[in-house]
Order: C-alpha cells, then structure tokens, then sequence
C-alpha cells in the first residue's frame, strides 16, 4: 500500500516538477493586446479575412501589420472593440451580405445534358461549361454549401442555392469557388436584388429560364436611380439603392420575369406555372 | 434541344463491382463456420447467430434513423456481416441479452459514432467482443463441449486448448499432454471455443473463396500466421515443455478466423501491400505476445485492435513507390 | 518468355466486335466543320474567308507558334462559314465550314494527294522530312494529338535509341490500329522507315497486345525483311498508355514528370506511322482517319474511314443508325473518351472511335461511402493511392493532394472502374490535378 502510494505520488511529483520547468523554460510571450483581441473575435476560424485562423489574425492586428475592420462576421462592434483596444479610432465597416443571384433551379431552368459525377459545381463546370443551359445560372451541386463556415448556405430540393441573410456573416469564403460567379457580396442595408445572372439578350434567356432578366428595362422605368442594366443584364445600383427614396422596392412588382426579389423577409416562392417552354 | 445525353468523366465503364457484392460475398464466405458451428453446438448457436445479426440490423436502422439518413444502406449487408462475425466470436453458451449487447455495442460504438460504414477505425465485431469480454468475463468464458446436445448431457463446460495450457502451465509448469487425435479435432472444430474459431477447416474453406473472389490478398492473413507459427515456434525449440508446438497456435485460439475474416477488414487495414504486410506482421507479434506472456490466453482480438489503431499510421509511411520515381525517395 | 506487361492495370471486357470488320470508306457528308482548335498547343489561324473555293488538302488555317500544326480541307467545295460551331470539348470554337462540291477533288487534277515525292525519302535530310511532317498537320492519331514533328525534334543533348510503335490499342471496343495494321501494313512500315531516318534510332519495336494475333502474325511477316522487333505484350488496360508500354518493352521507366526521351525512347501510334508515310510519299496531308463507330445503341458498327470535319450523326447514319435510345454518346474508348453534348459535332483528327450507348450501357447507380478495399492501390498502373488523393481532392486539400503524388496520375480510368463504392476517383483527381497546377502557376 504504502509502496504504490510513495511510487505513483513519487511519478506525480516528479512530472510536476518537469511541467512547472517546461512552463517557464518554454514560456511563449504573448502580447496582451493580442489575446485581448482573440478574446473579441468570434472564433469561427473562417479565414475571411485572410489569415489563418482568428489567432493569424489578432497577431497581425496587435502588431499594427493591419486594420480592425477586416473580421465581416465580427460585424461593426467587434470592429469598435478591436479598435478600442488597438487604440485607433473605429472605421465605419458596410456589412454585407452574399446573395445567390439566380432563381433557376431544375423546375425553373433547361439544362443541355445530365450530369454524372461528383457533387462539385468546379468539375460539373468543366464538363462542357455545366450542366446548366444558362451560361451564368446555379448549377446547384452545393460547392458553396459545403464551403460556408456558418451554415448560411442551403440547397433546395430543386438544386438552387440558397442563402439565409441572417445567418451570412459576409465572410465572402463562397464567392471565389463558384466556377459560374453567381454569388455576389451586397450591402446588408439593402434587401432588394435582380436575381439573375445571364448577360444572354432576352430572347435566348426565355428560351431556357423562367425566371431570368430579359433587359426589358421595366425596373429601371419605375425606378431609374436604383437601377442599371449593362450588357442585357439589369442589377440594383447599390450606391442608390441605399437611399430611401431610390424606390428600389417599386420595380419588384414591375419585373414580367419575377426576378427582382425583396429578401428580407424572404420572398413567397415564385408562382410555379410551368413555364411554357418557348418553342427553340 | 432535343437530344439530352449524359455527360461524365471518365472512364464510363465499371467492371459492376458493389459495396454490396463485397459483403455478401464476405457473408458466403462465413456460411461454412456457421454451419459447423451449428453442427457442434446445435440450437444455442443458430439462436445466437440469428439474434445477433438482428440486434445488428436493428441498431443499424435505427442509428441511421437517428440521424436521418436513408435506409438504403442497412441492405448494403455491412451490418448483417458485423452481426455475423462477432456471433462468431461469442461462445455457444452465451446468454440471449449478452449477444443483443453485443450487437448494439457493434453498431452503435464500433461504427456509427464514427459515421458509419467506411469510417470506423476499429472492427465492430471486435471492438463488441472486446468490451464483452472485459465486461461480462464469466459469461465470455463459459465454454459449452461441441456435440453436447447430441451426447445428451446438457451443457458441459470445458476449456479451449489455449485456456487449458495455460492453465495448466500456471498450475503445473507443464503442458497438458495432446494426443494426435486432438489435431484433427481442432482442424474440423471438435473442442470447445467460440462458434466460428473452433473449425479450421471451415475457416479455410471460407477463405478459399474470397481468394477465389480476390476480396482478400495473401498479404495480411499469411504474414499473420507465418509470424504466429515463426515466434510460438521458437519458444517451443527452446522449451516444449512449457511452450505449445506452433500448430496448435495456428489451429486454435481464433487465430485463423481472425487472420483471414477480422485483420482483413478492408476499412481497418492498411490498403498498400507493404502496409498490409507490416499489419498482418503486427498482429502476429502482438499476439504471440498475448499468448505467451499475457494474462488472457487468447489475444488475436486484442492484436487486431491493437493494430487497427495503427492502421492510420502505416498508411501515412507506406504509400507504394510511384511509378517513375526513378531513384527518388518518396515520403 | 514472360510476357511483358507494367505494374498495375486491369483487363475490362474487350467488346471489340468490329475487329472482324474490313475498314470501309464513308460517304461525303452535307457539310464538313473542321475545328481550329484539333491538336494540343496552340490553335491554328484561318486563312480562307467565307466564299472561297477550296481543293482536297488545301491549306485553310496556318499554325501558329511551334506546338501548332496546319489544318487542311478535307474535301474539296466552298468555305460557308468561319465561326464558333459546338467542338468535342464541349462548347462552341472557331471552325471552318465548308460545303463540299461533291467532286471531292486534291489540286491541279491530282490523284491521291498533293505533290507526290520522286525522289527515295530516305535520302532528304532529317530537317526536311521533319518540315513536311509539320506541314501536313500529323499529330499523334492515338488520341492524344500530340503535334508530331514536336516529338520528332528531341532537344539537343537527348539522344533517342529506340522508336517504339504503339499497336496495343487497350481501349475496349475500338479496333481501328487493329484493323490499319491487318490491312495496311505498308504503310505503317513506310512511315516506320521515315520516322527511323528523322530520329536516327537503331532499335524499332512495335507493341501488340496479344488479344491480337493477326495483326501479330501480319507484322511480324510484314517486318521479316526489316530490323523491326514485333513485340506481343500481354492484355493489360492501360498497355497502350506511353510510359507503360515503354516499361513493358524496354524495362525503363520514365521519370516523374518527365518525357520519354528522357529514357530516349520515342512513341508512335501506328497510325501516325502511316499518316507519316502518306505526308512524305505522297504529300497527302492529315484529312482523313480511321474510326471505329460502335457501342450497343449503333445497329451496324464499322470501321470507318473518316473525313476530318464529319459530324457525328452522319457517321451514326452511315453505320445503319441507331437501335435503341442512345443515353451517352462518347468520342474515343470508354475508358478515357469524353461524353458528348450532341451527335452535331464534328469527328476531329483524335477521334479514334465513337462509342453509343444505351441506358443499359450506362452505369447510374450513385457513389456511397469508401471501404478502403484497396482495389484501386492495387490497379494503378501510376502506382498511387487514387482513394485517399480523392479524399483529400473532395476536401480541397490540395496541398496533401499534391503530396500524394496527383500529379503522376495518368487518368486511365483504372481505379473507378474497379471501385465497389463508385466513387468517381479520376474526376476529383482531375479536378485537384487542376487545382494543383492553377497554384503553382500563381506563385
């Protein structure tokens, strides 16, 4: 009895000793900013802004080597905590928000062959441009969803992407893998986009969508400020569309295509008649 | 458009090979250790064997229940082969609600808690076996005589060979004597132990197929043997008095259940041939070492364990040399 | 002896039915799109304008740059158009339409070809020969496309000893190599002569699978007179692929990213061969080819000699057309061909077969967990771990990927095939293949 106890106490004793050496020998100085900044951070290791981890990037920021606002899931209060830590005056940071630009899922949008292989839009891509006919639309084979650090991202069961505004932290992670660029990074202040993302003319865009942008200027009738249409594509302005009086709001209804939609709160589905397909 | 193909990459040939043809071909294989060991241990064996492939497949669905995955795997047979295997490695006696256990050990945490079929790094019907053992030993342990039931006496309990050497080793320092005739019954499965270890003969049988079927390679099974006849061997040239003859290792003790049924489990070993030899090596020593020096006579369960674990890392150290690397070391 | 073979591999069920079936020539289709974009490197600039009236083997697009070989007319009649027409790569690239005059007629009343040699080839120099290689558009007819003069002008300091021709056609179902070598001996010999005279080499061997005996038999006769080493290999997929033959013939392999001059060998298809043969002694450039039009979904499958510039559907229609619902329509061999879009695409200079299958020919059933049942280690003739580079490619792992060595695969198609749990194996590979290289381009 008295053995073990001398023995294992003896073991116990002795791996206190090395630890307690171990801690002061191998000490590693740590910059209390920094660890005051992690402290701030949310932890979710996503990578947004450009570092390795929230800790990559709360040793940068403590060593002045960049500025406060890059952390998009932290949002504005981190931002001003970071700040007044580091002692800078805080940025006004514009939070944003990605946005799936495409309502073309299987119902909605043809596509030119069947597709065999893994889910992965990058290597559905290189199989003859994608499934999709639709050069720009979803091809739905949820690369972003498994990319999303916070789950913001949902596939519906008709192959569309699909992103929850409230769960997006803006982290723009999502954006570089789409091999089709159909996620775009928008001002969280404004919920209204143009849901599409073919620059085809109109007449080839109803031959194999629904719901694609036909260009015929409707919006930007209603609401010219808030608008634009480049290269038979219309999308919202933005830079106006922030302002109350833009009427961004005022073209949703105008769209023939329904493909001006309000996200917030997130829109009734499209009324799902079978689009009659134009004869080619 | 009016044609609409199917586009893929290549190739766009299969040779029709299935996950599920893999495991009912594993599944005939075992179908000549089941039957001999109904034939030795009569009802108590088939009930076990039934109830423990149930106990398997209702894990299994309900796991995938619970994580609301589709049930189309539970007919991969993946779970029907667990229940197998370790009904095989349970004694005939084994009470109803300790092969249920089992079952539902296997399962639960010895494959779905690591996402099911393809991910676990342990063999269920292993791990399951082990934590019975160690749970219940009594139970584990109580080994009925083969043909009992046929000889009309109810339920006699003997020892397994190894248990009976070492015993007798302890008690004595001598071996217990064999005669030649308990040779043969250890080939065909006459002697006392757990359903599918006690027939060599219907081991190899069995083995015989999946070699025919390619679904095993020489690799694992015979490294594993050879080191086990090697290493007893020597012990037994040094001492015979102490130490059992090298056939008796090899014919006992679940070692061939174990070395072509258990360490080939493709997702717990190695996939190079290089690795499955150091594998295949790993067991036998580990074994041996169970065998001769342990405290439990038996140790191919342990063995395997012991080397699934290492699984990972043999892996990592013996990717086979790529073609082309022309006097290039390659990590 | 032992037959020789590679590490690796696997032996997928041949369905070469046409083998028995003589080459037959096709008809002239309505109209001939002849893609800019046939060969690997750069695509060649058109140098004819719509309304032109063009002869068989007219020059009508010149290369541009090195790795870059002319594109010719395939028959005579009128270019209609110069504009985006939908390629075998999927997607619409520059071609060059023309609508054939029906005479399909070569230059100044030739016969056979333009300016035919009057001199023994085997007495111009090397250079020369080389040039007019170049000159007719000869690219690697294995499939490959690789520009042929470029594998013929080894850098200096390489010095080539061995010529290795490439009859092994391992790809199931096609027959076409087979087929040229039972019936057009001579001229895959002529062109071996020419090829021994550019490179300078001394040993010459043509690898045959051994699934082909007669075409064995008519080599070896046809080379008795010749120091030609007619060598059987065994029935192995992928045989026919460059490194693996070169290491079943000479035992050398070919270093890790390297090239087979490296090891100084250089391969070429037996039908490249006799491409050769019919640019240098007759001047008849690259407009025609051999083909082998099969698969379940096709009535009368054939081997066909081809126009460059046919459409798919004319071919289809020319083998008696289809028998039940063609589901997958692939240009080359099932194992390393590509899926097509649509029949309205134009057979190019590598299309060495067109494959039609029927839904029972395709495979649908969908990938599930891996087993590690090692299959795949134990087929790749690269000798990698193709399931756990796929593992770390699905994961975006590219850095792990790379050090599994993705780079060394070869994309034979070995390990999907066998694979139990159908994962696609080659298509994640591919894709971290490209992964790996787009990084290595940026820094």
């Amino acid at each position: 009895m008295l053995e073990a106890i001398l023995s294992l106490g003896g073991v116990g004793f002795c791996a206190a000793l090395a630890l307690g050496f171990a801690a002061q020998k191998f000490a590693v100085e740590v910059d209390a900013r920094e660890a005051a900044i992690l402290e701030v951070l949310p932890g979710a290791n996503c990578g947004a802004c450009g570092f390795p981890g929230c800790g990559g990037y709360a040793r940068a920021v403590a060593s002045g080597a960049v500025a406060p606002e890059l952390c998009p899931p932290g949002g504005p209060e981190t931002v001003a905590r970071i700040a007044r830590i580091i002692g800078v005056a805080a940025i006004a940071v514009d939070p944003q928000v990605a946005v799936v630009i495409c309502q073309g899922d299987q119902q909605r949008a043809t596509e030119k062959y069947r597709y065999l292989g893994i889910s992965d839009c990058r290597a559905a891509q290189k199989l003859a441009d994608g499934p999709k006919t639709c050069p720009g639309g979803c091809l739905g084979l949820g690369t972003c969803a498994a990319i999303c650090p916070f789950g913001a991202i949902t596939m519906t069961d008709q192959h569309l992407a699909v992103i929850d505004r409230d769960k997006c932290v803006g982290c723009r992670k999502c954006v570089e893998p789409c091999p089709r660029q159909v996620i775009k990074m928008t001002p969280r202040s404004v919920s209204v986009h143009v849901l599409c993302n073919s620059h085809d003319k109109g007449a080839l865009v109803r031959r194999y969508c629904q719901v694609g942008c036909i260009a015929c200027q409707l919006c930007k009738k209603a609401a010219p400020e808030a608008y634009v249409i480049e290269d038979f594509l219309a999308r919202v302005d933005y830079r106006h569309a922030v302002k109350p009086t833009a009427g961004v709001e005022v073209a949703i209804d105008k769209c023939p295509t329904h493909c001006i939609r309000d996200d917030n709160p997130p829109p009734a589905p499209v009324p799902d008649e079978k689009p009659a397909p134009q004869a080619a | 458009m009016t044609e609409q193909y199917y586009l893929s990459s290549s190739p766009h040939m299969h040779s029709g090979a299935t996950t599920d043809k893999v495991m009912r071909d594993v599944i005939y294989a075992l179908l000549p250790a089941c039957l001999t060991a109904v034939w030795f241990f009569g009802l108590a064996a088939l009930t076990t064997l039934l109830l423990c492939v149930a106990s398997c497949l209702v894990a299994e669905a309900a796991c995938l229940k619970l994580q609301g995955r589709a049930q189309s795997t539970l007919a991969d047979g993946s779970a029907v082969l667990t229940g197998l295997l370790l009904a095989l490695n349970l004694p005939a006696a084994a009470p109803w609600w300790l092969t249920v256990l089992g079952g539902a050990v296997a399962i639960v945490i010895g494959k779905q808690v690591y996402g099911g079929l393809g991910y676990n790094p342990f063999n269920p019907a292993l791990v399951a076996r082990v934590v019975l053992l160690i749970s219940f030993p009594i139970q584990m342990t109580s080994w009925t005589a083969p043909l009992a039931s046929a000889s009309g006496v109810d339920a006699v309990t003997m020892a397994t060979p190894l248990g009976e050497w070492k015993t007798a080793v302890m008690l004595t320092s001598k071996l217990p004597a064999v005669q030649p005739a308990d040779y043969l019954n250890y080939l065909t499965g006459n002697m006392a132990g757990c359903l599918g270890e006690v027939s060599a003969v219907a081991v190899l049988i069995g083995a015989a197929y999946l070699f025919w079927r390619r679904i095993i390679t020489w690799h694992i099974p015979l490294t594993f043997v050879v080191t086990v006849a090697v290493l007893t061997g020597i012990f037994w040239l040094v001492d015979p008095t102490r130490y059992p003859d090298p056939l008796l290792h090899v014919l006992t003790g679940g070692l061939l259940l174990g070395a072509f049924f258990m360490a080939t489990d493709m997702v717990t070993s190695p996939v190079s041939s290089t690795g499955m030899i150091i594998f295949g090596f790993g067991c036998g020593l580990i074994t041996v070492l169970i065998r001769l020096f342990g405290g439990y006579p038996e140790g191919v369960s342990f063995a395997i364990l012991l080397m699934n674990a290492a699984t990972p890392l043999i892996d990592r150290y013996t990717p086979p040399r790529k073609f082309g690397a022309v006097g290039e070391v390659v990590r | 002896m032992k037959i020789k073979r590679f590490p690796g591999g696997l032996h997928p069920p041949e369905h070469k039915s046409t083998a028995a079936r003589a080459i037959e020539p096709c008809s002239l289709p309505d109209e001939l799109v002849i893609p800019l974009a046939q060969h690997i490197g750069a695509p060649a600039e058109p140098c004819v304008v719509i309304g032109d009236t063009v002869a068989k083997g007219q020059v009508i697009a010149q290369p541009r740059g090195f790795v870059s070989v002319p594109i010719h007319a395939s028959s005579s009649g009128v270019v209609t158009a110069v504009e985006p027409r939908l390629h075998p790569m999927g997607r619409p690239l520059p071609a060059i339409v023309i609508k054939p005059d029906g005479r399909d007629a070569w230059p100044d009343g030739l016969e056979g070809g333009m300016n035919p040699l009057l001199v023994d080839p085997l007495t111009l120099p090397p250079s020369r020969l080389r040039d007019m290689v170049r000159n007719a558009g000869v690219v690697g007819l294995g499939g490959a496309t690789f520009p042929t003069h470029v594998k013929l002008s080894p850098p200096g300091g390489k010095k080539i000893n061995t010529l290795i021709l490439n009859g092994v056609e391992c790809e199931p179902y096609l027959t076409a190599d087979h087929r040229l070598m039972l019936e057009e001996p001579e001229r895959i010999l002529a062109g071996i002569d020419i090829l021994r005279r550019i490179l300078g080499v001394e040993r010459v061997c043509i690898g045959i699978e051994e699934n082909k005996p007669d075409a064995i038999a008519v080599m070896r006769d046809a080379c008795a007179q010749r120091d030609i080493e007619v060598i059987a290999l065994k029935v192995m997929y992928p045989q026919g692929a460059e490194k693996q033959l070169i290491f079943a013939v000479t035992g050398r392999q070919t270093p890790s990213g390297g090239l087979p001059m490296d090891v100084g060998v250089v391969v070429q298809n037996v039908g490249t061969a006799a491409a050769v043969a019919d640019a240098i002694i007759h001047g008849r450039p690259l407009v025609e080819r051999i083909a082998t039009i099969t698969g379940p979904a096709l009535v009368e499958p054939k081997n066909l000699r081809i126009r460059i510039g046919t459409s798919l559907r004319h071919l289809v229609a020319e083998c008696g057309g289809l028998r039940e619902e063609v589901v997958k329509v692939i240009m080359g061999g099932p194992m390393m061909g590509h899926t097509q879009l649509s029949l309205d695409v134009p057979a190019i200079r590598g299309t060495s077969g067109l494959l039609l299958l029927d839904k029972n020919a395709v495979a649908t059933r969908s990938e599930g967990p891996c087993i590690r049942c090692a299959r795949c280690v134990s087929v790749c003739p690269a000798r990698l771990l193709p399931t756990t580079i796929s593992a770390y490619a699905r994961r975006d792992m590219i850095a792990e990927a790379e050090r599994f060595n993705a780079l060394d695969c070869i994309e034979c198609g070995c390990c999907a095939y066998t694979c139990p749990a159908r994962i696609p194996l080659v298509q994640s590979i591919r894709q971290v293949k490209g992964a790996i290289l787009a990084k290595r381009r940026l820094s």
